[in-house]
């Protein structure tokens, strides 16, 4: 009797993110090629998996690009869904699978998702901000689209390592908080370096007719930090998670607004 | 007259940081900054105090203001709370639950 069905090589590839490895199998070489290339400076060969996710191709179809990020957890279970891909993902055993058409952008959401609930656990998160490396030390510059974290990130000087110009990756280890560098681009579409460095600071970025940090109070300072967390789970406890992590921050990481005009001279005040 | 009475809502994370009271509701994660007669409030909510209690003795003596007066705005304050799933309104004492409360964090 001949095999009707053979078998087929399962392709792995390990993204690690913020020192959290995850580990992507994909049937599709091709696939597997482009996140290679989508993630080239953080594919790892650790052979621990904070989560494991097994990739689904599926044929085109229509997606509405309306539809939003929908992500719940029911009986240990997460579940994502947002019109081109779905996923699952069970934290005990860390695996899960994406159903997705063969493009990186729906992998690269999926991703970020499962980072802010890696993170939420330890007291971390995913932030909307731009952040650099200088002198040892890591500087977070927040702000919604249009606050000036890509001009920001495009004024850095040479001696700035940039991590992000969109997402800051920040994880509570120890008594503070380390910043690390993201492949999550944003119009500079220049990936992030692969490098961490404990935070210094978090600007709150205003653009003003002069370069200067201003003190925050502390009530803003929380309200504009949980403004930029990405968060995405329809959920209480990490609801509650995401708040708290928010205020620990900010009792112990300086947070102050930071005016400036478009010009390379803002980076004086930094480091 | 029935009485009212008014539990914090245990399944909302607060926080008071430099005397700002700050409520995330855990349903949609809304974030409320409550004014100084809803922090007090709030405070007060044990469940087990009556609200006309809690403004004669924390409101009334905290800010110049008529008691009829204060007890409609307090009333007023507990109910927009309660639209929000912050607070918890009954006409019965409230039993007790686990607080998400924290304090001041600087």
């Amino acid at each position: 009797m001949p095999q009707l069905a053979a078998e087929v090589d399962r392709l792995s590839l390990v993204i690690e993110i913020g020192g959290m490895p995850v580990r992507v199998h994909t049937i599709d070489p091709g696939f597997l090629g482009m996140l290679h290339d989508r993630y080239a400076g953080f594919v790892s060969s650790s052979q621990r998996a904070e989560a494991e996710f097994d990739v689904e191709l599926t044929r085109p179809t229509f997606v509405d690009p309306g539809e939003g990020v929908h992500v719940t957890h029911r009986q240990g279970r997460w579940s994502l869904r947002r019109g081109d891909f779905q996923a699952e993902w069970d934290p005990m055993t860390r695996q899960g699978w994406i159903r997705q058409t063969a493009n990186p952008y729906s992998i690269d959401a999926a991703l970020r998702i499962v980072h802010t609930l890696l993170l939420a656990r330890q007291g971390g998160f995913l932030l909307h901000s731009a952040s650099a490396i200088r002198n040892e030390k890591a500087f977070l510059f927040a702000g919604v689209s249009g606050a000036g974290k890509t001009t920001i990130s495009r004024l850095a000087p040479p001696d700035a390592t940039l991590l992000t110009d969109e997402i800051s990756y920040v994880r509570k280890l120890g008594p503070g908080y380390v910043a690390f560098g993201t492949p999550f681009t944003g119009e500079l579409a220049k990936l992030g370096e692969n490098v961490s460095a404990p935070v210094a600071a978090l600007y709150l970025l205003a653009q003003g007719p002069e370069n200067r940090i201003d003190p925050v109070a502390p009530g803003e300072a929380a309200r504009s930090l949980l403004a930029n967390v990405l968060f995405f789970a329809e959920d209480e406890q990490l609801v509650q998670a995401a708040f708290h992590a928010a205020f620990e921050f900010v009792s112990r990481v300086p947070v102050s607004r930071l005016t400036f005009v478009p010009d390379a001279r803002v980076w004086e005040l930094i480091g | 007259m029935s009485r009212l009475f008014v539990a914090r809502n245990p399944r909302v994370a607060a926080r008071s940081l430099d005397g700002e009271m700050m409520i995330m509701s855990g349903r949609d994660s809304t974030l409320f900054t409550l004014n100084k007669t809803a922090t007090i409030l709030w405070q007060a909510a044990d469940g087990a105090t009556p609200l006309d209690q809690i403004v004669e003795q924390r409101i009334c003596t905290e800010f110049e203001v008529e008691p009829a007066q204060a007890q409609q705005d307090a009333e007023a304050v507990a109910r927009e709370l309660a639209s929000h799933e912050i607070l918890q309104i009954s006409e019965q004492p409230i039993a007790p639950a686990a607080s998400n409360v924290s304090g001041d964090t600087r």
